[in-house]
């Protein structure tokens, strides 16, 4: 087992150094210049080089580009062009918040979804099931800028029963910071109202972001356990006398999951690039809007280093989605032997 | 012990009612073993689940019952019968569940169906791991189903058979996914554990050569009805029903060559009037389209449905 987490770790770091280059050559060939946003509208040829000169951006592509990797692997992912700050600053700031958002919505997917599925399943072409698949096209049809506003006009403005934006009530504060999870920080504090308060900021945003997944999760958990369920080790149980309940919510399930696990890390990545649009109009102050920001003012370093903490994030994500699936089922691990 | 009286089963189908049993009668006694034979299709699988209460959904049971230990476990599907029956299904890298280890699937069924606590339910499996000849038996009960041979998954599916102290066990050609070597291991311990346990068996195949080695006695399914039954002996030497005597012809130990019998097993959905048997007759007269026959007894408890039991079979059909 320690070997294969080894294994799916290394097996990570081609993939994240792959991700690096092709992400910098990506930036760079774009015709957005950097060096031209920085200046300003009004500024001269002369000044322009000497920004060139100050950011390496007159040298070759090449060169740029073993200079970034060097830096990357010493640990700096440079300055912002614009504000000066070390990226890193920014993003010890905004990734938990964008990773407290994705997990909550992941959890509400996963613990929703799956349910859903397995009471979908068990009721093939019952009641449950049509509603099931009613969710299931409705998550993934309905576009989440869409349903987010619909969210903000029921939730927060017609009822007022829910905060319209934000991570937290700007007259409570931030919890003291420890993780940047404002969950996990305000529990450590012993602030509940701060805990009550981060869950209701949380709601809308991450009703929306969860939605898709809460769809595709719940359809791949029905056909996982219809399948599942046409198997003879299922028709043996019964015969030896399982009880009903537990041989559908275990014994099936068990099976059935193992693909809906491997879904969730592909998943992941979806919640990510779904979190841009939902940060922006919930005004979430995560990694999403950074790098809009970023995009917008071709502030090519902070972009860089977002893409790579997400990478690394998305890489992390699915060395755990592989464990999981090797915990489940045993004959994963062992056929990577 | 168990008796399975006129029991039919009909099963709704798109192309209508199918008529997967019709009328079965046979019993298994106190320590006694049956075989029951038949071709794919015959409603062997059905019997069994009938027997196990695990028919499909849809299934419909217009007559019949299967009285066990006194019970119609038919009428009562209480989980009273549970436990009392033990099952050794077909395939044994089919009938576990890969992502449990063996132990665990099986102590579920004990949690249900046996007495005594978690504690004396794994003593006891592993007791029965090492009456089943199983290596390691105590690691046995930790291992996943993957790392245990077909053979060897076979031996847990009877250790798993016998875990709950059933009256009766029921197998279900236990041995067809096995080479011949496991498999005469197999049928070996099989015969040995149920002897020394005093359990009666029903025993199902398509094999006369692993019946013969097993069971005292046998009934012979053809389309869902019972063709002909007595002991096992009696029947191989001297078959009398026009089909068994043909299945006979067709088993590479006792013909010189491989005679097919023409036509196939007919649907179930489109079962012939009368004998079911009477499209690929021999012998067939016309009276053996209108009238279903009667179970005639001869001797030792030997019967058969066909009326024209002691005609000689023409010699082609015989080769």
């Amino acid at each position: 087992m320690a070997r294969y987490i080894l294994r799916r770790i290394l097996l990570a770091l081609p993939a994240l150094f792959g991700l690096v280059l092709l992400t910098f050559v990506l930036t760079r060939v774009i015709p957005a210049d950097p060096a031209a946003t920085l200046a300003g509208d009004a500024a001269t040829p002369a000044q322009l080089a000497e920004i060139r000169a100050r950011y390496g951006l007159d040298r070759p592509l090449w060169e740029q580009a073993v200079t970034h990797m060097r830096q990357v692997l010493s640990g700096d992912l440079g300055s912002s062009i614009f504000s000066g700050r070390p990226v890193m600053e920014e993003i010890v700031f905004r990734l938990p918040a964008t990773l407290e958002l994705t997990f909550v919505a992941l959890l509400l997917a996963t613990g929703l979804g799956v349910p859903l599925g397995l009471l979908a399943a068990l009721n093939h072409n019952g009641p449950i099931d049509h509603l099931a698949r009613l969710i299931s096209v409705g998550g993934l049809a309905i576009a989440s800028f869409w349903l987010a506003i619909m969210l903000q006009l029921i939730f927060a403005m017609d009822l007022d029963v829910l905060p319209l934006r934000g991570r937290i009530d700007v007259a409570l504060g931030a919890p003291p910071t420890v993780t940047g999870f404002f969950l996990v920080d305000s529990l450590l504090a012993g602030r509940l109202d701060l805990l009550v308060d981060t869950l209701r900021h949380l709601a809308l945003p991450a009703v929306t972001l969860c939605l898709p997944g809460l769809a595709s999760i719940a359809r791949f958990t029905r056909s996982g356990v219809l399948e599942t369920l046409q198997k003879d080790f299922v028709l043996y149980a019964q015969a030896a006398g399982y009880g009903r309940v537990r041989l559908a919510a275990i014994y099936v399930l068990r099976n059935a999951v193992t693909v809906t696990v491997a879904q969730i890390g592909l998943l992941f990545g979806a919640l990510i690039s779904g979190a841009v649009a939902v940060e922006a109009i919930f005004d979430w102050p995560g990694l999403g809007t950074y790098a809009v920001q970023a995009i917008l003012s071709a502030d090519y370093k902070a972009l860089l280093a977002v893409t790579l903490v997400v990478g690394v994030v998305y890489a992390v994500v699915n060395v755990l989605v592989d464990v999981a699936q090797a915990l489940i089922d045993p004959r994963v691990a062992e056929q990577v032997k | 012990m168990l008796s399975v009286e006129g029991l039919s089963v009909r099963i709704g189908t798109g192309r209508g009612q199918a008529r997967i049993l019709d009328e079965v009668t046979l019993s298994v006694p106190r320590g006694g073993t049956l075989g029951v034979v038949g071709e794919s299709g015959c409603g062997k699988s059905t019997l069994l689940r009938a027997i196990l209460g695990i028919l499909p959904r849809g299934t419909q049971v217009p007559a019949g019952a299967i009285l066990f230990e006194g019970r119609d476990i038919l009428a009562d599907r209480a989980a009273s019968a549970r436990g009392r029956i033990g099952f050794i299904p077909q395939d044994p890298y089919l009938s576990l569940n890969p992502v449990f280890t063996a132990g665990a699937q099986i102590l579920e069924a004990m949690r249900h169906h046996a007495p005594g606590t978690r504690r004396d339910h794994k003593a006891k499996l592993a007791e029965l791991f090492r009456a089943v000849q199983l290596p390691d038996p105590e690691a046995a009960l930790d291992k996943y189903p993957h790392e245990f041979s077909g053979g060897q998954r076979q031996r847990l599916l009877i250790a798993a058979a016998l875990a709950c102290d059933p009256a009766l066990v029921v197998a279900d050609e236990p041995t067809t996914a096995l080479d011949v070597t496991t498999q005469r291991e197999i049928l070996a311990l099989l015969r040995q554990l149920t002897a020394a346990r005093g359990l009666s068996l029903l025993f199902v195949t398509h094999d006369f050569g692993v019946l013969a080695a097993v069971c005292e006695r046998v009934a012979v399914l053809y389309a869902g009805r019972v063709a002909e039954t007595g002991l096992t002996r009696a029947v191989l030497d001297d078959p009398r029903h026009p089909y068994t005597r043909m299945l006979l012809g067709c088993h590479p130990d006792r013909a010189v060559d491989l005679t097919g019998i023409p036509g196939t097993v007919p649907a179930a959905t489109a079962q012939p009037a009368g004998c079911r048997f009477h499209p690929r007759c021999p012998l067939v007269q016309p009276g053996c389209a209108r009238e279903v026959p009667p179970m005639l007894p001869l001797a030792e408890g030997h019967a058969v449905a066909c009326p024209f039991h002691a005609l000689p079979l023409p010699e082609p059909a015989l080769a």
